[in-house]
């Protein structure tokens, strides 16, 4: 907590800090240069892409990516609207398929597989890597469903005893258990914002996945709900390699040890979230984060 | 000056009406538009309703008044004996002197007394137009007068012209409802005259159809029966038949145009889908006739089955097959509005395509789907071409679909064609058959209407 905090304090104070950076010595990367700066391998990597291109058609919405992302860490992608950060989370799951004119090209490995294999089933994998969405989009089913969904296509429960056991764990991680453990049975789309963000967390973590992809998952939630989903998130990244796109730099801040800025499908700066907030290297950077970005 | 040139000179006035109000109201601030409380054109409105509104009320009062007006004073200028005729037959006269009026003889020798009363008749009528149309212009000349009157720069023309719309609106809306009111009045009218003679539990429960009253006293043969449960389970039965064909075909498709089809297949089969509902039902009755029904027919005696050249199958059939593009179409919508983001929540917890469909997408869209399977319920039932051509005008009492049977439209149908007199129970029996009809449809219709409104509740 203390070193949330005292995080938080440095982005504050990040502005005087540019002016002394500022004062002191001219930026050494130059502003139109769009190579990743920072160090993009992890000591003990899970995700491995290497030079990952995303077209939508004709156009290309992520240019020549390359990143790794560690077993069990937190990461955060930021940057403004339309730079490419949910697309590229989006390719980490494949869930990019679902749009006809989408084509992925360059490797993205995960323990070692590609993912864009041919010969690859997205079914596991999606099991393997789940998501949790901007809007919470509970299936217009009960509590109960909602979460034992996941288990039931999968064939994780061999008897209802089982299942009941699955969705009481998963229910109790989201933090949602006290909640509406008396009303299993009501409708999941009948719950408040944040609990149906809570609800979904807990359908994904139903499935048993080792990576969870969030796309702004507080967007749509009040400060109050948002500290949930955040307390959650640390409490999560225990047992879970976490990637989360967000606007809220603070957010990025609490919740994350790496954070990498996206600019107009590129990947700008990749480093520990220390370091990118209170020191970033590459000027486009450095504006986004004291707040200078036209 | 006849009420067709004066609706025309009406409309000018109206026009100039509008000319009139823009300028005066232009001229009240001295065409600084901003200096107005409405927009000029509705200063123009404004004039042109009150010109035309309150002499068309006027005419119409005047002209659906005029006939009888006009009657009683011709019947007046008739000699005595012939007033003190009985009121049928003084209808009859009365008809004749309006023929003569219109030109409509046909015959050389025309009664003198009738020609006389027919001058008469044109004679008022024309002085009765003349009066009608100096008042109604008048009254329209006033109407412009009034409003020119009130017109000045702070006069709220505009929220008297949106009055003025909004009534027109409910007008409109409640046109519908009162017609629909017309025809239950009308065909419930007829049905109670019908009960009167037949009792009700008889035609409801009744097991057997055979719509014959005697027209002499002596007939043997022809006591008539009007059970109408053999007419009810033929419908059934057709109509049953026709939904095994287009739910499933109906939905499938559905299914596949909505979830798997690419963008481009879809713009191309989705219309020519709907073009089977655009095929007039007679030329499905000629099909189910004269292809659908030899073809089962001879299948079935190749199979050792004996088949009725018209039978419930292949109406049904037919029928089904004219139904799927309401199913599949509906369908397609409902499944198409289901959000995209409850798919990708699928998706991402690595359920298949087939998953998402059986399991998320088909099942947000059920309430939807049970609308449009309703809808074609209640087309199945209403259908009589083809039944009419394909099924026959037997009425058993059977569930098996490869006999002849006969639905309640058909017996309508059949009941009212040719020469009838309307006080027999043959006749009025078709409006029986109409309210249960009726009442079948409007059932399903609001089960529909209800399931529809509870699909809507559910993402918003």
């Amino acid at each position: 907590m203390n070193y949330v905090k005292d995080l938080e304090t440095k982005a504050n104070y990040s502005m005087t800090k540019k002016i002394i950076s500022d004062a002191l010595s001219a930026p050494e990367i130059d502003r139109e240069s769009r190579t990743t700066v920072g160090k993009i391998t992890s000591d003990d990597p899970r995700v491995v892409c290497k030079n990952v291109n995303v077209y939508y058609g004709e156009n290309r919405a992520i240019n020549d990516l390359s990143l790794e992302i560690g077993n069990h860490e937190v990461i955060s992608f930021i940057g403004p609207s339309g730079c490419g950060k949910s697309t590229f989370l989006r390719t980490l799951n494949r869930m990019n398929d679902t749009i006809v004119s989408c084509r992925v090209s360059g490797e993205i490995k995960i323990d070692g597989k590609n993912i864009y294999d041919r010969d690859l089933d997205v079914v596991p994998l999606r099991a393997m890597v789940g998501m949790v969405f901007q809007k919470p989009n509970p299936f217009p089913k009960s509590i109960y469903d909602n979460v034992a969904y996941g288990p039931r296509i999968h064939g994780l429960a061999a008897d209802k005893r089982e299942l009941d056991a699955i969705v009481e764990e998963s229910l109790k991680k989201a933090g949602l258990w006290d909640e509406v453990k008396d009303r299993l049975n009501d409708l999941g789309t009948g719950l408040s914002g944040g609990q149906q963000q809570r609800l979904c967390i807990a359908r994904t973590i139903a499935v048993n996945p080792e990576i969870i992809l969030m796309d702004e998952p507080c967007s749509a939630l009040d400060p109050i709900a948002t500290a949930k989903i955040e307390q959650l998130i640390a409490e999560l990244s225990e047992r879970f390699t976490i990637v989360i796109v967000t606007h809220s730099m603070q957010q990025a801040a609490r919740v994350s040890q790496r954070t990498a800025y996206f600019h107009i499908g590129h990947l700008i700066e990749v480093g520990r979230t220390n370091d990118i907030f209170t020191n970033p290297k590459h000027p486009l950077t450095e504006d986004y984060i004291t707040g200078r970005f036209g | 000056m006849s009420p067709s040139i004066l609706l025309i000179i009406l409309l000018g006035l109206s026009y100039l009406g509008f000319r009139l109000g823009k300028n005066r109201a232009l001229a009240s601030v001295g065409g600084k538009i901003k200096d107005l409380h409405s927009l000029p054109s509705f200063y123009g409105f404004y004039t042109s309703l009150w010109s035309i509104i309150p002499a068309l009320l006027v005419t119409m009062i005047w002209l659906s008044l005029e006939t009888s007006w006009l009657a009683n004073a011709v019947i007046a200028g008739l000699p005595e004996a012939m007033q003190s005729l009985p009121e049928s037959r003084l209808y009859l006269i009365l008809n004749d002197i309006r023929n003569v009026v219109n030109g409509m003889t046909y015959s050389d020798r025309i009664d003198p007394l009738i020609a006389d009363a027919a001058k008469r008749y044109s004679q008022l009528q024309s002085l009765s137009h003349i009066v009608l149309s100096l008042v109604a212009i008048g009254l329209s000349i006033a109407g412009i007068s009034f409003s020119l009157f009130r017109i000045n720069k702070s006069h709220r023309a505009r929220n008297t012209v949106e009055t003025a719309v909004t009534v027109m609106m409910v007008i409109c809306s409640t046109l519908a409802i009162f017609t629909t009111l017309g025809i239950v009045f009308s065909v419930l009218f007829e049905s109670v005259r019908f009960f009167k003679v037949i009792p009700i539990t008889e035609f409801l429960f009744g097991l057997e159809w055979s719509p014959q009253t005697a027209m002499r006293s002596d007939q043997v043969g022809s006591s008539g029966a009007f059970g109408a449960v053999p007419l009810l389970t033929g419908t059934l039965l057709v109509s049953l038949i026709a939904m095994m064909v287009a739910v499933p075909v109906g939905l499938m498709s559905a299914i596949y145009l909505s979830e798997f089809a690419s963008p481009r297949f879809r713009a191309m089969a989705k219309p020519t889908l709907e073009i089977l509902a655009g095929i007039p039902t007679v030329v499905y009755g000629f099909f189910a006739a004269l292809t659908v029904a030899p073809f089962i027919r001879d299948t079935g005696a190749s199979l050792g089955l004996t088949v009725s050249s018209e039978s419930a199958l292949a109406a049904g059939l037919v029928m089904g097959v004219m139904i799927i593009p309401f199913v599949s179409s509906l369908s397609d919508d409902v499944m198409n509005a289901v959000p995209q983001a409850l798919r990708d929540g699928a998706y991402a917890l690595g359920a298949t395509q087939a998953e998402t469909i059986r399991q998320v997408v088909f099942p947000a869209a059920l309430p939807g789907i049970v609308g449009s399977i309703l809808l074609a319920v209640s087309r199945a039932i209403g259908e009589t071409m083809i039944v009419v051509m394909a099924a026959g005008l037997a009425a058993n009492l059977t569930f098996n679909p490869l006999e002849a049977v006969t639905t309640v439209t058909v017996q309508i149908v059949t009941l009212l064609v040719g020469d009838q007199e309307f006080d027999s129970p043959k006749t009025l029996a078709a409006f029986a058959l109409g309210l249960v009809l009726f009442v079948a449809t409007l059932l399903l219709n609001v089960l529909a209407l209800h399931v529809v409104r509870k699909y809507r509740e559910q993402y918003e």
